[in-house]
């Protein structure tokens, strides 16, 4: 099984008071067919505007693309005539975001919204858009679908605004499904929801989903394959599996290491990462993370370390890779 | 929340409401209320954290601003050593003030942007009368070096540290006068993931340090564990349940809790998930559904959870529960 979307060497560039700022910095990756890849990060590692680049999304200015490839299918989306990609988006990929209120128009009812989203795609005429509406909308589990159909957006709680824009983003039964941080402003409880929601209809329809997080805990529950964006770049890529048993990024290992488990208790300090998360453009010569990292030398300076393979299926872009340990 | 045994708590809060006015129309008639806090009764002894957990609406905020008088409760009591707090005209509270402060979520809408942050390290120094001139900035460097931060910061506007900084000097303020209790209100959840380890280690190292009270507030169920030595849940305005930390999280009996901490997502891929999923959403805390607030989302309710509002039963061990499941467990 190939990958379904591919973006090879991504530089995304945005202009700023203090110059022409490289956010993405050469990030190539893969989401492989019906299976779901988790993108982490940290605010201003560049993980949104990879993810709108996709579907050329970007605002312009002040961002823009300034290099690399975004293959679907093995056609670069990059340089597809707009009219060719407006067929794709929406309808073949379609994408969830972090703020459903911003997403949604506040003057239409939330089942128009969605037959319209279906009409852009599909010969449907009014009636059977709206049906269709209304079966997306009980799909994602919102009671009384019929009635819901007729709400405005601020009628409805922010777990069900989340779950609309779930449903117009499956109305036309998309291949590939990006979403930004879908569960970032909700509870905990309507979280559990949400993801339960994303993970069936994912498996029922082979699906293939990217799922841009910062909670690691999401990560672990939702995706086969990850992979760890750290300014600008991608620091690691590995399966879920191998990826908490055995990170090989310091970054990674980190961040894992941070994460309070549940049942721990308080008997130890917490890990933490020294250091702030560098500002954009602020970033350090050779790896960017060496002003962080414990196990920086000389090298981390001076060399950026490449993206590579440090076991098999993992890959990491580190001088001083985190051993794995003798079992795994 | 039982009664706390041994030597008075450094805050006890006894049926507290704190109710907000629904006003509608032209006259702005009162319509309704919105009982963000609605009866809540709770204690924090001294070098102790009680953790305060809840879903958005739930009032966890309301209630920690109405215990510092940020907030008008509408009534019951809270008592700071001993002083009743809820009597006292503003110009009596401020000498209190110094023995009670809070630090908030987002560090940079409250700090003054215009000011440096020498200046708003020093600012709670001279309000106070406490130290001017060369002391004052004397003890704001040594302040900035307990947070971990730079001599350098001194002289810095707000906007040009990162978030973690900010809350370091959030943290700063809140703590120049050597208070006993701080209200922390969701002090890490605008963090980012590897900053979050690092404020919350200042935290419990200060807690150490100086013999502090926290009652932290937040929605991040593993942080709330990690620092606290006990945790009261709130649903709707009302504490649904409360115990030693370890208690609630191994053992938990209320309904609610078990669903929220079964929501939490779990950071090992190998894990079996047996999440309790609740349906529906929280309920308007202006029209909270009669009976149990929670029977309409929980999986065990029946009749009687929907006519009787189930008291906070005492079920041992400093462990409380208000639900009628565990009516059979109660202790007294």
């Amino acid at each position: 099984m190939g990958a379904l979307l591919e973006i090879r060497d991504l530089q995304v560039e945005l202009a700023t008071a203090r110059g022409t700022l490289r956010a993405v910095d050469g990030v190539s990756l893969e989401v492989p067919r019906g299976q779901t890849l988790g993108i982490v990060g940290e605010s201003g590692c560049g993980k949104s505007l990879t993810a709108l680049s996709v579907l050329r999304l970007l605002r312009a200015p002040p961002a823009r693309v300034a290099k690399g490839q975004v293959l679907f299918e093995g056609r670069d989306l990059l340089t597809l005539p707009e009219a060719e990609l407006r067929r794709i988006r929406g309808d073949r990929i379609a994408m969830v975001f972090q703020e459903p209120m911003s997403s949604l128009n506040p003057v239409y009812t939330v089942g128009a919204q969605i037959a319209e989203a279906v009409r852009a795609h599909r010969p449907l005429d009014r009636a059977a858009a709206r049906a269709r509406a209304v079966e997306m909308l009980r799909q994602v589990g919102i009671p009384a679908p019929l009635e819901r159909a007729d709400a405005y957006p601020h009628q409805l709680s922010g777990g069900m605004r989340q779950r609309v824009m779930i449903a117009m983003a499956l109305a036309c039964d998309p291949e590939l499904l990006i979403a930004d941080e879908p569960t970032t402003a909700l509870d905990v409880t309507v979280q559990a929801q949400i993801l339960e929601l994303l993970r069936g209809l994912q498996r029922s329809r082979r699906m293939s989903m990217a799922l841009i997080t910062h909670d690691l805990g999401v990560v672990a529950e939702t995706c086969d394959e990850v992979v760890v964006m750290y300014a600008g770049r991608v620091v690691e890529r590995a399966p879920v599996r191998d990826l908490f048993r055995h990170p090989a990024h310091p970054y990674t290992a980190g961040l894992l290491r941070s994460i309070p488990r549940l049942e721990q208790g308080r008997a130890q300090r917490l890990w933490a990462i020294p250091g702030s998360v560098p500002a954009l453009g602020a970033w350090p010569s050779g790896c960017r993370f060496r002003d962080r990292c414990d196990r920086a030398t000389e090298i981390c300076a001076q060399v950026d370390p490449p993206l590579e393979a440090k076991r098999p299926g993992q890959l990491a872009a580190c001088h001083h890779p985190v051993e794995a340990p003798a079992d795994a | 929340m039982p009664e706390p045994r041994g030597p008075r708590p450094l805050l006890e809060v006894k049926d507290l409401r704190t109710h907000f006015p629904i006003r509608r129309g032209a006259w702005g008639r009162v319509r309704g209320h919105v009982r963000a806090v609605d009866g809540v009764s709770l204690h924090v002894a001294r070098g102790e954290t009680l953790g305060l957990v809840g879903e958005s609406g739930c009032g966890k905020s309301t209630l920690g601003r109405s215990v510092l008088r940020l907030l008008e409760p509408t009534s019951g009591s809270v008592a700071l050593d001993g002083v009743e707090l809820t009597a006292l005209t503003q110009g009596a509270l401020r000498p209190l003030r110094r023995k009670m402060q809070m630090v908030f979520q987002d560090p940079y809408g409250s700090l003054n942007p215009r000011m440096t942050v020498g200046e708003i390290v020093g600012e709670p120094f001279a309000i106070h009368r406490v130290a001017s001139g060369e002391e004052r900035r004397r003890r704001v460097m040594k302040l900035l070096d307990q947070m971990g931060l730079r001599a350098d910061a001194y002289d810095r506007a707000p906007h040009e540290l990162s978030g973690g900084q900010r809350q370091r000097i959030g943290i700063a303020r809140a703590i120049a006068l050597d208070p006993e209790l701080i209200v922390a209100d969701e002090p890490i959840s605008a963090l980012d993931v590897s900053i979050q380890a690092q404020i919350v280690n200042l935290l419990a190292d200060l807690q150490k340090e100086r013999g502090l009270s926290y009652l932290f507030i937040a929605h991040d169920l593993k942080i709330v564990e990690y620092l606290s030595t006990r945790v009261a849940v709130m649903y709707l305005g009302k504490i649904v349940e409360s115990a030693p930390s370890e208690t609630l999280y191994r053992r938990p009996k209320h309904p609610y809790t078990q669903a929220l901490l079964s929501a939490v997502p779990v950071p090992d891929p190998d894990r079996q998930r047996s999440r309790i999923l609740l349906g529906g959403e929280l309920p308007s805390p202006s029209a909270p559904p009669p009976g149990c607030p929670f029977h309409p989302r929980c999986p065990h309710a029946f009749d009687r959870c929907k006519v009787e509002v189930p008291p906070l039963y005492d079920l041992g061990g400093g462990h409380t529960s208000a639900c009628f499941l565990n009516e059979g467990e109660r202790t007294a």
